[in-house]
């Protein structure tokens, strides 16, 4: 099914064509009201009236996630304050996350954009959705949520954690589909067999699951553990949200990118040169509907590749693969997006630390885990030497952690020197 | 009055307390007394020993995070009640013990009991006042 035959399905040329057009508006009214890309343009001498073409778009200077932080909170705004519904953000110390801003209209499309992806996986308004994204300043949870609510389905706004009171509803109120993050899906598996609860027997009919990569095998076995079948969902929270690209029911193969609300390009993430369509590269977005916050050529540090054969679902818009490597550091836990830099900035804000530390994700069951190492420094154990002091230190790490970046973290402090020679992040898990 | 005991951080693994003994062993440091706490992850090894600087010295030459933790050193009668007979008064001061470890003079007539108070000085003139011997540090060391 299709939500909105008439943009879903345009012929690929008319979907350049409005592409381009709404492209010179987005580019018009950035270089007029953000002062960021009128800089930024400028310094790479492009006019936004140079731009005539799709492929033109490569003059353009990218757009980073370092300048989204450097512009918190509202440097890239280019609509005022009055004409802001909504803020959503990264986590993150402050200057470190990245906030993000919608207009009425920016929920209005966002809503669409969900509506299309949730109709794509057969949902309907006779549909009970357990929404098991995390609800707050991740647009996970409000994202679906509003999408579900357009097409008419039922909400279960449960968000993330409390496993047993998640399968409890799960029985209870016989939802027919679930959403949340892949490994997220499997821990209630595991759960459920804990409690004794056959996950078959329930009512769920589909999956809709994103905010962190997941391969094949993955979704073999949460289809397995649920009787259900199991969709992919993109997006980022700089860009919109979930709901930038969905993978339909019939196709199963790659997510469609909604492409009269984005251009998406792949590109040489060494060079930034251009890849022809269809080759493995990082993914650049440029939003063509957003108001609050628009992004010309975002750098998402996402590869993946791009898929143009036709679909047999009758969806003319491109698809990409799902996402499995990095360009950069960043790492995805529990579906909450880190990058080191994050993390060593909460060590160093903690009076005596030093940011001598290694990171190791890994999985426990079904869920990542994040063992902090952080050494022992001169300044904090000469000061007192004592074990309530290093306890009361090791605490304290934990709670910044959960505080600022939305994650439970193991902390353990270790011996000076022992983290030399070893790489700062070690990641242990299998895609 | 005050006694230094050395503290060393150590990481709950097989080896890192043999790294400790080895480089005290190797700059000829003699240990006096010891006791290890110990967490989950990680333990502290405290030390009386007979040159607190030279200990210091190639303790954090070798790389370990160590630390001079003023303690005090009572001699009580090695027999029933020596080591109530301190508590008792102690505590009616209100003073707090937040650990303590013990060993047996060499005479084998009394024992010494190092405590770590949250007052120390408080508590040398409270037990020296009561007529406790108060072991100063020069004479446990050389013990």
């Amino acid at each position: 099914m299709i939500y909105n035959e008439e943009f879903e399905t345009m012929p690929r040329e008319v979907i350049k064509s409005l592409q381009v057009k709404r492209l010179q508006q987005v580019l018009e009214r950035v270089y007029h009201t953000v002062g960021f890309y009128k800089k930024s343009f400028d310094a790479t001498k492009i006019k936004p009236d140079e731009i005539k073409s799709i492929a033109d778009m490569k003059k353009l200077p990218f757009i980073t996630r370092k300048d989204l932080r450097d512009n918190y909170p509202f440097g890239l705004f280019s609509v005022p304050m009055s004409s802001i519904v909504r803020l959503h953000a990264s986590s993150g110390t402050s200057g470190r996350s990245a906030v993000f801003g919608y207009t009425k209209r920016d929920i209005e499309t966002w809503s669409d954009l969900i509506a299309r992806c949730l109709v794509a996986a057969g949902i309907t308004k006779n549909d009970i959705i357990h929404n098991a994204f995390g609800y707050g300043l991740f647009t996970g949870g409000l994202g679906l949520h509003y999408g579900a609510e357009k097409i008419g389905a039922s909400v279960i706004p449960i968000s993330g954690g409390n496993a047993k009171r998640q399968i409890m509803i799960l029985q209870d109120f016989g939802p027919t589909v679930i959403c949340c993050t892949p490994s997220y899906a499997l821990h209630l598996a595991e759960e459920g067999k804990t409690l004794g609860v056959d996950m078959k027997s329930l009512k769920l009919r589909v999956g809709i699951f994103g905010a962190e990569p997941w391969n094949k095998a993955t979704r073999d076995e949460i289809e397995k553990a649920f009787g259900i079948t199991a969709l992919d969902l993109f997006g980022l929270s700089e860009v919109i949200g979930p709901g930038m690209a969905m993978e339909c029911l019939e196709g199963r193969n790659g997510m469609h990118i909604f492409e009269d609300h984005f251009i998406v390009e792949t590109i040489n993430p060494k060079t930034g040169e251009v890849l022809p369509e269809g080759e493995e590269g990082e993914l650049v977005f440029t939003t063509l509907t957003k108001e609050a916050n628009p992004l010309v050529r975002y750098r998402t540090g996402d590869i993946s590749r791009l898929i143009t054969e036709p679909c047999r679902c009758g969806r003319s818009h491109v698809k990409m693969e799902r996402v499995l490597k990095r360009s950069d550091d960043m790492l995805i836990v529990r579906g909450v997006n880190i990058f080191p830099s994050q993390i060593e900035a909460i060590l160093v804000d903690i009076e005596g630390l030093q940011p001598n530390y290694q990171i190791i994700v890994d999985k426990v069951g079904a869920l990542d885990s994040l063992d902090l190492q952080v050494e022992v420094s001169d300044k904090i154990f000469s000061d007192s030497g004592g074990v309530k002091e290093l306890q009361k230190m090791e605490k304290r790490i934990i709670k910044d952690m959960t505080d600022y970046l939305g994650i439970t973290a193991r902390v353990k402090l270790v011996e000076p020197n022992t983290l030399k020679t070893e790489a700062k992040i070690i990641d242990k898990r299998r895609f | 009055m005050n006694v230094e005991q050395i503290s060393v951080f150590l990481e709950n693994k097989p080896g890192s307390l043999e790294h400790a003994t080895r480089t005290l062993k190797e700059a000829n440091i003699n240990i006096r007394t010891l006791s290890l706490a110990e967490t989950v992850d990680f333990g502290i090894l405290r030390l009386i020993v007979n040159d607190v600087e030279k200990a210091n010295k190639v303790l954090k030459d070798n790389g370990f995070r160590v630390s001079k933790t003023p303690v005090v050193a009572v001699e009580v009668p090695d027999k029933p009640g020596g080591l109530h007979s301190i508590m008792e008064v102690v505590s009616k001061e209100g003073i707090n013990v937040e650990y303590l470890y013990a060993f047996v003079e060499k005479s084998g007539q009394n024992a010494v009991i190092i405590f770590r108070f949250d007052s120390p000085e408080k508590a040398i003139d409270v037990l020296l006042k009561h007529k406790f011997t108060v072991v100063p540090g020069a004479q446990l060391y050389d013990f």
